[in-house]
């Protein structure tokens, strides 16, 4: 794998520059699942399960749980993606000191994505064993989650880094945020089945990668796996990853080799 | 010595690079010797960075040659970048990390093993005088310390060619000399030396030979003394005075009185410049005149008349 030495220098970077501030990201991912978890699936759970007539087959922490991991793989994805791309082109400047180097901007890229991928999987990996202590995970296929949460995590990472590689200013990330990742958040499925929505918008929500990656995530927690719906989520997100990929790197030429 | 050795490290004819309409470097030659230290000279906006940027393989022409140390920059790019060492016109230290960390992680850039990047990062700190802060994060440290710990961070590598764009601009005096020694260590050491700058005197210290650079074209090439020959003459005589003299208007009545010692005469807003070979008879010559200049100063021609005669413009507009 020599394709991977240079890519892997910039991972180092990367985790170079982690090692400053670890502590509190880790901190905040073992935080987070318990307060979500706490309060959606037990406080909300409680009324849900009582209301609901068994409705979603399953108590709803179970439901919710997975929904959360893929729109926390999501969330943490489009930070990784967006501010770090954006500081490394016009604040430390990173990405043109290693340029300087016989770094390249596949190597560039690649080493970045590895980077932002393994942020998603070691949040996802903290938020998968806290759902699992809540007893949300139903199945031993639930360990599947964690690539599934992965895979989510890189197709939002890719064209994410993508464009912020194009923008002058982190402005640029609210409408990103607005428009994008907190609708995705809110109606992919992750805290109700999409069924419940208008038929339009229905729809769209298959269109999201989001549902997709709930789907997967949901159906190994659960234990009910599909292997060709597992394949059809899979190939749909596999699809935003290359493109994203192919798109970044033009995106990084044009921005750092003018 | 084999024929590669022999070749200019650095060659280029008809080079070009345009950003859209604009021309930002328009057609130069130039060759860089092994060994030598190179400087381009010229105000802003000349074309030096865009220059140095194709040179550092990182921008790739828009027309003509460029062969760096015989390789192709656009598609060898790499494997010349693998051995020159840089010092971009805007740093590119991540100012959260130490001194330390910084050389270390451009090293692991260039594929060098860990367990050598440590003593090696303790070498480079030592020559450029930042030990006391080798463990500090660099963002508290001054403008003259970032840029010197830049330049340390360059030769990581050891590099057989640096590219140094500006590296004293915005350092005070003592800064700028320390950069200095530093870097005529580096070429008695053999290192070739590329390097851009809107100093005069920088140019006279450093460079063997130089190009003047001018609105994306190259008005000059020699060493600092020869181009001091040809473009200007041995003294100066500068006259003083108040804008409301109208310096332009006591030019013209000069002109007409002054015998053939002066051989140029320039204009300037708040003074006069009588190119001369005898300052001191010119001097002399010129206190029988009533002008009454604020003051007459007689000094030695430098790079700043050359650039001035080249392109009727001072270098730096103060
Ligand atoms: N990436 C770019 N896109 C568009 N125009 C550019 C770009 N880089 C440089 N230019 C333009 O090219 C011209 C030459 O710029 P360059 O930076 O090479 O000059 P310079 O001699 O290094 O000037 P300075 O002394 O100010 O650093 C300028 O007009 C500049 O605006
Ligand atoms: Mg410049």
């Amino acid at each position: 794998m020599s394709s991977l030495a240079l890519p892997l220098r910039v991972f180092e970077y990367w985790l170079m520059q982690y090692r400053r501030v670890w502590r509190g990201t880790a901190i905040t991912s073992v935080i987070n699942p318990v307060f979500y978890l706490g309060a959606l699936g037990i406080g909300l759970g409680t009324l849900v399960n009582k209301s609901s007539g068994n409705s979603l087959g399953v108590p709803y922490i179970d439901f919710v749980a997975p929904g959360m991991l893929a729109a926390t793989a999501m969330t943490v994805a489009s930070g990784e993606a967006s501010w770090p791309v954006m500081g490394s082109i016009k604040w430390t400047r990173q990405y043109f000191a290693m340029l300087a180097t016989p770094l390249g901007t596949r190597d560039i890229v690649l080493g970045h994505q590895l980077w932002m991928t393994a942020r998603v999987a070691m949040t996802s990996a903290v938020y998968l064993a806290v759902i699992a202590a809540f007893g949300g995970v139903d199945s031993p296929w639930g360990i599947l989650a964690l690539p599934a949460a992965v895979l989510l995590g890189a197709a939002f990472t890719t064209p994410f880094a993508a464009y912020a590689a194009t923008r002058d200013s982190d402005a640029a990330f609210v409408p990103v945020n607005r428009f994008i990742v907190v609708p995705m958040f809110l109606f992919s499925g992750t805290f109700f089945p999409v069924s419940r929505l208008p038929q339009a918008l229905e729809w769209l929500a298959y269109a999201t990668p989001l549902w997709h990656g709930v789907e997967l995530c949901r159906m190994f927690t659960l234990g009910n796996v599909d292997a060709l719906r597992a394949l059809g989520h899979t190939a749909y997100l596999l699809l935003f990853v290359v493109v994203g990929f192919i798109w970044a790197q033009r995106t990084y030429a044009e921005r750092l080799l003018k | 010595m084999d024929a590669a050795a022999q070749l200019p490290l650095v060659h280029a004819r008809g080079l070009v690079k345009s950003f859209g309409e604009l021309v930002a470097v328009d057609g130069v030659d130039f060759d860089v010797q092994r060994g030598e230290a190179f400087g381009f000279l010229g105000p802003n906006g000349a074309g030096k960075t865009s220059t140095m940027r194709m040179i550092g393989c990182v921008s790739p022409p828009s027309g003509g040659t460029l062969r760096i140390l015989g390789l192709d920059p656009v598609t060898q790019g790499a494997e010349i970048r693998a051995k020159l060492g840089v010092v971009p016109q805007q740093d590119t230290l991540d100012t959260e990390l130490t001194v330390r960390e910084n050389i270390i992680i451009y090293g692991r850039y260039f594929g060098l093993p860990r367990s050598d990047l440590g003593k090696r990062a303790d070498e480079l700190i030592d020559f450029v005088q930042l030990n006391d802060r080798a463990n500090d994060k660099v963002e508290p440290l001054s403008g003259g310390m970032k840029r010197r710990l830049t330049i340390a961070r360059s030769l990581v590598n050891d590099p057989e060619v640096l590219l140094l764009d500006e590296p004293t601009t915005g350092l005070d005096p003592q800064a700028r000399h320390t950069v200095w020694d530093r870097l005529f260590r580096l070429k008695q050491r053999g290192v070739t030396q590329i390097l851009t700058t809107h100093y005069m005197d920088e140019a006279e210290q450093l460079c063997d030979r130089l190009v003047v650079m001018d609105r994306g074209k190259i008005a000059a090439e020699g060493s600092p003394q020869e181009l001091i020959r040809r473009y200007s003459t041995r003294e100066v005589v500068e006259l003083r005075f108040r804008a409301e003299n109208r310096p332009e208007e006591v030019a013209d009545e000069l002109k007409s009185r002054l015998d053939g010692s002066v051989r140029r005469l320039e204009a300037l807003p708040d003074r006069l410049l009588l190119y001369t070979d005898d300052g001191d008879a010119t001097a002399t010559h010129v206190h029988e005149f009533d002008l009454k200049p604020e003051s007459v100063l007689v000094r030695r021609s430098t790079l700043e008349d050359v650039f001035l005669h080249l392109t009727g413009r001072t270098l730096v507009d103060d």
